[in-house]
């Protein structure tokens, strides 16, 4: 399969990429892993007229905390974050989203991004960050602006994104001392998209949740907060009841369809018991930090 | 597809270091390096299993790192080095992970072998020494329908016990 001609560039300059960008008026796309957009494009899903490799754009590519934030480049790949010490400490479930992406092969070039900007509902990094309660850094022709991730995913593959814009970074804000995440996907196989997936973070102070994340994969048009299990925990002990109490109400924010991978209903019962575990994954790697 | 190339906007001149000779071609900017591979250089080793970035049959190294060369443009691979499984033989005899899969019997039908070695290659140039939980892992984005990754996994194990022993 051969994805349709088009136009390639490889800037070396953020600013001439965004220029080609705006050349091209949406119908130019970024390069960055290929992992997802390349798969499109032998599909011919996608024919862009253009592609503007963004790979030989220095200092994309940098994994940093910093100024109370954690900063993900746009050119950060799943196999750096797979490695990151940094995201082991207070980010567990980036942490724990890294190596289950895809396989290993798809993880040495797919970035976390261009995972964002591709906005699969059934995306692994939609979730983990959501959870996390991430911003998306996004330059355009009228300069950068930051996107909540709640603001950011728009429906299935469709994002708050300009077509002139290029997300430079994602910041995940430091969640404290005492914070613990996981994530946890139901796969046919290797490689495979998520049957489900569920994305859990907890912040502790004084025992109690400070700040609980929620979100799921595969069970919605786009990756799904599960805002009332969050608003459920948030100052909640974090007790047997309120955990059970929080995955019905995850399960419930599911909206899935059957398909190959399994019933809606099966699905919506994953959330639930991903949910149960995940809490108690998040809570007692936030109680022994 | 990598024969008849008409010049302009869409094509580009690329050069790339290919198991360490320096080789360059004018290529459509919508050739994959995989059909780069096979067809414009004619190295036939790497295979096209599923062409969906599904199996890893068609894995080389770009840079010394594996990844899916149906998932990658030619044109990506401008001014990098590749490897494919022809870079792996040396000038007499094989290399220690050829002779692995071949004394561990860790191919059947040999289609998804040549991405298994790079794969392998990378790994032991990672970790000369891997858990078999570590080899599984790495080579869980290569499918084999043949031999039940038993035999892969040992042929790993021998590899990287000639390489640590031959203190490489």
């Amino acid at each position: 399969m051969y994805p349709a001609s088009f136009e390639y560039f490889a800037p070396a300059t953020l600013d001439e990429a965004l220029a080609l960008l705006e050349r091209f008026d949406g119908e130019a796309k970024v390069l960055a892993g290929g992992q997802s957009l390349i798969p499109l494009m032998k599909l011919r899903f996608a024919s862009p007229r253009a592609l503007v490799d963004i790979n030989r754009i220095a200092g994309l590519d940098e994994l940093t905390q910093e100024g109370g934030s954690l900063r993900i480049g746009a050119l950060v790949r799943h196999k750096t974050c797979e490695g990151s010490a940094l995201l082991r400490g207070r980010y567990g479930v980036l942490a724990a989203t890294a190596p289950q992406i895809s396989d290993p092969l798809v993880r040495n070039l797919g970035t976390v991004a261009g995972s964002l900007a591709h906005a699969d509902p059934q995306g692994d990094w939609g979730s983990a960050l959501l959870a996390a309660g991430a911003e998306v850094v996004a330059r355009g022709p009228g300069g950068a602006r930051t996107i909540p991730i709640d603001d950011f995913f728009q429906g299935p593959f469709t994002t708050a994104l300009e077509p002139a814009e290029i997300v430079t970074e994602v910041r995940v804000p430091d969640p404290g001392p005492r914070a613990g995440g996981t994530y946890l996907k139901l796969e046919r196989k290797v490689g495979d998209f998520a049957t489900a997936g569920v994305a859990v973070h907890l912040s502790l102070s004084n025992g109690n949740v400070s700040r609980a994340g929620i979100a799921l994969t595969g069970v919605g048009p786009t990756n799904l907060r599960a805002r009332a299990a969050e608003e459920a925990l948030a100052g909640a002990t974090l007790d047997d009841e309120a955990i059970r109490a929080a995955a019905q109400l995850a399960a419930e924010a599911a909206a899935p369809h059957d398909d190959i991978r399994g019933s809606a209903e099966y699905k919506r019962n994953v959330v639930r018991i991903f949910t149960e575990r995940g809490l108690r994954t998040a809570a007692a790697a936030a109680r022994a930090a | 597809m990598a024969t008849a190339v008409q010049h302009g906007a869409l094509t580009r001149q690329i050069a790339v270091t290919v198991n360490g000779t320096d080789r360059s071609a004018e290529v459509e900017t919508r050739l994959l390096l995989v059909h780069y591979i096979r067809e414009t250089l004619g190295l036939t080793g790497t295979h096209i299993g599923c062409d969906t970035t599904s199996c890893g049959a068609c894995t080389v190294l770009l840079e010394g790192v594996p990844v899916k060369s149906c998932t990658v443009l030619a044109v990506q691979a401008d001014g990098r080095a590749v490897e494919t499984v022809e870079g792996l033989t040396p000038a007499g005899g094989l290399h220690p992970i050829q002779e692995g899969f071949r004394e561990e019997h860790g191919l059947q039908c040999g289609f998804c072998t040549p991405g298994m070695m790079l794969v392998t290659k990378a790994l032991l140039a990672e970790n000369a020494d891997p858990s078999e939980e570590e080899i599984r892992w790495a080579i869980s984005g290569n499918i084999c329908r043949c031999t039940g990754y038993q035999n892969i996994v040992k042929a790993v194990q021998h590899a990287g016990a000639k390489l640590r022993a031959e203190g490489r």
